[in-house]
């Protein structure tokens, strides 16, 4: 049934191990800019509260393949920006894979967090404020530990949609499960559900485990009130 | 709101030599509400005053206004000579001398009660870790509370939180600790325990303001009770003098409403 496998012309490990490393770094990019951008919406500065919305609407509300076709055209093909020293394209399709993936699943978690932030009642930041912390301070310590704590589950979801998001990476060439799949479509065409079948089992292996995993962390860290 | 501008305070207990805290002319509005109207209250150095009143007279707003976790429109509350800043590290800086206690508790439910008393020391006066786990544990016996050092606020009584919070507020060696009614939103079997603790800090000479319905606290504990309506401060009186022989018609009311259940 799976003959064409045997041909060894096709990496599909390697084609999921690269949506997983898409995957990795996003995630703890998206997380920090996140954060950050979460941090700017709740600021006392009106210009990076400004910053921070305008950011969120515009990227939030673009579609991720024009985010991706933009770096790879605009950045990298019109302006030249690489993000590294190589020229070898795989890297350089990676590196803007990943920083589109950052930008626009950065908007996800600043808006989850954010809504965690209004799950911490109002009076544990007052009375870090009364203690004597500066606003970064009563952010770090007091008010984001605890939105965290709150919005695991949705932070799991962005996750999620995260992994299989990276699919569109394959537009600008980088060599994914995606891509492979694309591949494989148009040379096996006589096995278009097995292949598309293993595909979706490959990513349902990698998002399945996070959900679980994910949910039980969300049962373990929940702050009781 | 009835207009009260006639009404003159009355004044019989003239402040400690030491003013600690000064509020001059403070006045605040939320929006159409005129919540504190020309507030003027010194407290002096190792004095208790407390602040009783109708609901909604401004007694918890004017307490909050003496750490700016309320603004004012105008007027200038000073401590300990300097004036109130407006924000930023000095303000920072102000809010860590004065204590502040809650209705609500508010102790960092992500922490535990060791930490919660831990985190001011290390985070905002620099004291090392070892240092202030040991001021933290004595502070935690003190308010009698220290066998649940290793515990989470939720897993405490509301006395025991509120206890714990005063701990939290002592670790920054405050020069006057506020009290926003501390007993409010206790059970009536724990607010005792809470008032003992009060009771002793009075005794040992801090500096305290306290908002509070507890006649029984004000009675024993207070150097000068405030009486407030309508976001004014109607009277002042020592404790003996107001509770047996209230001037104005408002507090004789408030008073009348209150006691002889």
């Amino acid at each position: 049934m799976f003959d064409f496998l045997e041909s060894g012309q096709y990496d599909v490990l390697g084609a999921f191990w690269v949506t997983v490393q898409l995957t990795f770094y996003s995630a703890i990019g998206s997380l920090i800019w996140g954060t950050v951008l979460a941090a700017m919406r709740v600021s006392p500065v009106p210009l990076m509260r400004t910053f921070g919305t305008v950011y969120v609407h515009v990227v939030r509300n673009t579609p991720l393949t024009v985010i991706v076709m933009a770096a790879s055209l605009g950045l990298f093909q019109t302006l030249g920006i690489t993000l590294t020293g190589s020229d070898d394209f795989e890297v350089i399709g990676f590196r803007l894979a990943v920083l589109s993936l950052i930008a626009y699943h950065a908007t996800f978690v600043c808006e989850a967090l954010r809504s965690g932030i209004n799950t911490v009642p109002v009076g544990q930041a007052e009375a870090a404020r009364a203690l004597g912390l500066n606003f970064s301070q009563v952010l770090s310590l007091i008010v984001l530990p605890q939105a965290f704590r709150a919005v695991v589950t949705p932070l799991a979801n962005v996750l999620i949609a995260l992994t299989k998001n990276t699919t569109v990476a394959a537009a600008i060439g980088v060599a994914e499960a995606a891509l492979l799949m694309k591949e494989m479509i148009e040379t096996e065409s006589d096995a278009i559900f097995l292949v598309s079948a293993m595909f979706a089992f490959g990513f349902v292996v990698l998002t399945l485990p996070t959900g679980m995993l994910l949910g039980w962390v969300s049962k373990r860290v929940a702050v009781k009130r | 709101m009835t207009p009260m501008s006639n009404v003159s305070v009355t004044k019989d207990a003239a402040p400690a030599a030491e003013d600690l805290v000064v509020l001059k002319n403070v006045d605040k509005h939320f929006g159409a509400l005129h919540v504190l109207q020309d507030i003027n209250l010194t407290i002096g150095r190792g004095e208790v005053v407390v602040v009783i009143g109708p609901s909604g007279s401004g007694k918890s707003t004017l307490c909050r206004t003496i750490n700016r976790l309320e603004t004012i429109d105008s007027g200038t509350i000073t401590i300990d000579g300097k004036p109130l800043p407006a924000e930023g590290k000095e303000l920072a800086r102000l809010r860590a001398d004065v204590g502040m206690v809650f209705q609500s508790f508010n102790l960092f439910a992500h922490k535990t009660v060791l930490e919660n008393v831990m985190l001011g020391q290390i985070k905002v006066r620099g004291v090392d870790k070892k240092a202030a786990e040991e001021k933290a544990r004595s502070l935690l016996d003190r308010v009698g509370v220290a066998t649940q050092a290793d515990k989470y606020p939720a897993q405490l009584s509301g006395g025991q939180q509120q206890r714990v919070a005063i701990a939290r507020a002592l670790a920054m060696d405050p020069k006057v600790m506020l009290f926003d009614e501390p007993t409010s939103a206790l059970d009536p079997e724990m607010i005792n325990e809470v008032l003992e603790v009060m009771q002793q800090l009075a005794q040992n000479g801090m500096t305290m303001v306290v908002v509070t319905h507890e006649m029984g606290f004000a009675r024993s504990a207070a150097n000068r009770v405030v009486f407030m309506a309508d976001g004014r401060i109607v009277e002042e009186a020592t404790p003996d003098q107001f509770f047996s022989n209230p001037r104005s018609d408002r507090a004789k009311d408030f008073l009348s409403k209150i006691l002889h259940h």
